[in-house]
């Protein structure tokens, strides 16, 4: 039997019951009179700050009045007309940047309203009665293809089939659900939320999804655009590609990209994930984190995070750092990779401190040595194989206002559209805004 | 260090603290643990006359309303007197007194309205030497419809003629205990003092109902379906409880009458207000039954540190000193002129004051960019309604504005102390000599 001090990459380090231990629900749901005494401590503010700081604008004051008062169910319904994935957006947002480091209460007492718990709590209430609370308006005779069934084509869909508009959803992978399903650390979604969550939205109905599809190439969008049968197209394709390191031993055996490594945890059973002893996780966002601390769970007996700027720059909150210091992950600020050193496997990465001067990364000169057998790259994606006639900026497609392209039947939204942070509640927005303003412009064209 | 000894109506008590009759002092075995526990005094439930013994619903005798984590604000009862034998009552109370000398042992009562029965019961506790009685002509449920709590407290004429039995065929000190279901608290009180009491004491419950399952349909506490008013009492009915204590203790017809405070007791500070405002000691009950006998423990520090710091000997010099400043309000002071002003440093930027103020007041909280809430004194009248609903204790001020200065809403200058009684738009004013 494998344990933490086994060498090499190898699954089964800890026993299935601890294994389930370490996966079950990071924050527990809170009971009925857990969210009582929480919602109590709102204040009902005026033109509240955490409503402008979340990016899908809920009433949150007013959801979780209604919570206090005793009705989950509406208070479900007020965060959902706002964000249809707001179960998930209740597990995974970073409230701690968002609603709960708005709320006044972290200003008086530094400690917020539990926002974040409260909404799971309204949405897991609603979800778990298997009720869809929003009917299709009458069938509006319009077809829409919306690509990439992640957060931002799920939010879409749900709202163009809302209004009355026949939706097919094409997803790459075997299961709708995006980065909700794939990309997302394994305890902040448990008991299969994510797939859950998906078969609930399409109780709205007129939503026919079409999975394992290819979505990405130049010619892509030709299949789509060019059928006449579809009225609008919506582009929520995400982020495919992966960056490269580019440093010596970046082909080395045991060097894997993290979001690979987090969406095999995510469809696998995790007695059968492989995890090195000492897996060295590079990169300073979510994805960073999430690939640390899940390494970390699965019995890694070392696990250090090299980032290559300071802390207060790391993409990933102070939260985020805590909870990863507190699974044991070790983290080493303003220290860059500059190669993978190993014979045919990786056996250590060979580090160097770094110092920013007008903001550039350089080199300090001191290097020392990290040993690793796993090596996880969590140092961004990339837009992979961006459809041929749209403008590229940045990286990103180019979008105006509510996700327009520069093609007139295109929409684009998340993480493949310029603008917003890439975060599944910023996703949730522009599909939602960009569902909006296609039914606005397909009843104004009669 | 403070001396908390008191003597009310003639009775001896090591501290101001009594247990109120209601459940806590249904019996020998609680009013021990009570005295233990450190409680000046009891109330002793009240008893009825001789024969069967009342008899109590099986269902629930209790009614809640509940502050944020389950806190109890206001509980509201239909349980009845002392279900309990008489003869129980009595030799228990007997042997309890015995060995407990320097507590007071007050014995509430509540027979037929007929000199008779007064009179039986009467002999049967004097004979316990129990140190007083109190009549109960508060309850307001259930013994009621049988002509006896609030139906005698309700009328005046019955307060004095009972009140006048008592004294009569009784040497023991005698508290009528008023109930808060009438429109005017100063005339039982004022019969009372008629017949003879020794002392009041109020409030006794109010009638109530605390809440309707939506479900069922049926009024709270449910006993099969239905439901009845019962007595409401707890922190919840403390400030009416507290205006009808002053209306007796400045009321020249009732002055110097021994008030005994009862109402949503349960802190020290909540005693000492209803000290202040002339109670020469209070009783509780909710708090005991919320929290048990312990929190007299929390009262009797409380108040020791309090009077200490104030300095204070005795309770005398706090009873009653804020009684002549509860006034009329044709006797305020129209020239007292205050401003809010909102502390930019401790506001947390919530905007409850705007949104009150806006919504239902007088529109003047600007609410600046960055969320900046500031007070615009031409429109200020000083309601304080900001303050109030401000979560953030002392963030929000009234400011007097100081004599001779210019009001900005009014215009006018600030000036000597005048009321409604010579204000010009008062058609009854006279000039002021």
């Amino acid at each position: 039997m494998p344990n933490t001090m086994s060498p090499g990459i190898v699954a089964g380090r800890l026993p299935a019951a601890q294994l389930a231990e370490n996966f079950s629900d990071l924050h527990a749901p809170l009971d009925g009179h857990e969210a009582a005494v929480a919602a109590d401590r709102c204040y009902f503010c005026h033109d509240a700050p955490c409503i402008t700081a979340c990016p899908t604008t809920i009433d949150i004051p007013l959801f979780i009045r209604q919570i206090a008062t005793g009705t989950p169910e509406a208070a479900a319904k007020t965060i959902l007309s706002q964000n249809i994935l707001g179960g998930m957006c209740a597990r995974v947002c970073p409230t701690e940047t968002l609603c709960e480091e708005a709320c006044v209460r972290e200003a008086a007492e530094g400690k917020p309203v539990a926002i974040g718990r409260l909404q799971r709590y309204a949405t897991d209430t609603l979800m778990a009665t298997g009720r869809h609370p929003f009917a299709r308006a009458p069938e509006t005779g319009r077809r829409v293809a919306v690509i990439g069934a992640g957060p931002a084509g799920l939010a879409c869909a749900h709202r163009l089939a809302m209004h009355g508009h026949k939706v097919e959803l094409y997803d790459a992978r075997q299961n709708p659900g995006g980065l909700n399903e794939y990309g997302i650390a394994a305890y902040k979604t448990v008991g299969g939320f994510a797939q859950a969550e998906v078969d609930w939205l399409m109780k709205i109905g007129g939503i026919v999804a079409y999975c394992g599809f290819p979505l990405t190439g130049p010619d892509m969008l030709a299949d789509y655009v060019n059928q006449p049968a579809y009225d609008a197209v919506f582009l929520g394709i995400g982020l495919g590609g992966v960056n490269a390191l580019k440093v010596p031993g970046e082909d080395l055996e045991g060097v894997q990209d993290a979001v690979r490594f987090i969406a095999g945890l995510r469809q696998s059973d995790l007695a059968q994930v492989p995890v090195g002893r000492n897996v060295v996780v590079i990169g300073g966002g979510m994805t960073a984190i999430d690939a640390a601390v899940q390494s970390k769970l699965l019995g890694a007996e070392n696990v250090t995070i090299l980032y290559r700027r300071s802390r207060d720059e790391m993409p990933a909150s102070r939260y985020e750092q805590d909870l990863a210091a507190s699974k044991g992950v070790r983290l080493i600020f303003n220290a860059m990779p500059v190669e993978i050193v190993g014979q045919g496997a990786v056996s250590a990465v060979r580090v160097e401190y770094t110092r920013t001067e007008g903001g550039r990364v350089t080199g300090t000169g001191e290097t020392f040595e990290v040993v690793a057998d796993h090596v996880l790259k969590a140092i961004g994606q990339t837009l992979d194989g961006a459809p041929a006639g749209l403008e590229v900026i940045g990286g990103k497609i180019a979008v105006t206002g509510p996700g327009r392209t520069g093609m007139a039947k295109v929409w684009a939204g998340g993480d493949c559209a310029a603008g917003g942070d890439d975060l599944t509640v910023t996703a949730v927005a522009q599909g939602r805004d960009a569902a909006e303003d296609i039914h606005a412009t397909l009843m104004q064209r009669g | 260090m403070a001396n908390l000894a008191t003597t009310f109506a003639g009775i001896r008590s090591p501290n101001p603290f009594w247990l109120a009759s209601a459940p806590p002092t249904d019996k020998e075995y609680n009013v021990r643990r009570a005295y233990e526990a450190g409680w000046g005094g009891v109330v002793w439930k009240t008893l009825g006359s001789e024969g069967p013994p009342v008899v109590n619903v099986n269902g629930p005798r209790y009614g809640a309303i509940w502050g944020a984590d389950r806190r109890l604000l206001g509980l509201n009862n239909i349980e009845l007197i002392t279900d309990r034998p008489l003869e129980v009552n009595l030799r228990e109370i007997k042997a309890v007194k015995r060995d407990w000398p320097d507590r007071a042992l007050v014995v509430s009562l509540m027979v037929p309205c007929d000199e008779e029965s007064w009179k039986a019961i009467l002999a049967h506790v004097e004979d316990t030497q129990a140190d007083g009685v109190e009549l109960n002509f508060g309850c307001p449920h259930g013994m009621a419809e049988r002509g006896m709590g609030s139906a005698v407290g309700q009328v005046p004429e019955y307060i004095e003629m009972v009140t006048r039995w008592v004294k009569q065929h009784s040497r023991m000190p005698c508290i009528v205990k008023l109930t808060p279901n009438i429109a005017d608290i100063r005339k039982p009180a004022e019969a009372a003092r008629r017949g003879g009491a020794d002392a009041v004491s109020l409030i006794n419950t109010i009638n109530s109902i605390t809440s309707v399952n939506l479900d069922s349909f049926s009024p709270e506490p449910m006993i099969d379906g239905k439901g009845t008013h019962g007595g409401y009492c707890g922190p919840a009915v403390k400030p009416i409880a507290l205006n009808m204590v002053a209306e007796i203790a400045r009321n020249p017809a009732t002055q110097g009458l021994p008030i005994s405070g009862i109402g949503g007791v349960t802190t020290w500070r909540d005693a000492a207000e209803f000290m202040a405002l002339g109670a020469g000691n209070v009783q509780v009950c909710t708090a005991a039954m919320t929290y048990g006998f312990k929190v007299v423990q929390e009262m009797i520090s409380g108040l020791s540190d309090y009077m200490d710091g104030k300095g204070f000997a005795a309770t005398s010099d706090l009873v009653a000193r804020a009684v002549p400043n509860v006034t009329d309000w044709q006797f305020l002071n129209l020239n007292y002129v205050t401003k809010a002003r909102i502390d930019q440093e401790a506001c947390i930027k919530c905007g409850r004051c705007y949104a009150a103020c806006e919504d239902t007041s007088h529109q003047a909280i600007w609410m600046k960019p960055g969320r900046v809430f500031e007070v615009n004194d031409a429109e200020c009248v000083a309601c304080n309604l900001c303050v109030d609903v401000c979560p953030v204790q002392d963030c929000i001020t009234m400011v007097e504005l100081p004599k001779g200065t210019v009001d900005a809403r009014t215009g006018r200058t600030v000036g000597d102390y005048a009321n409604w009684t010579t204000h010009p738009n008062n058609p009854s004013a006279q000039a002021a000599e």
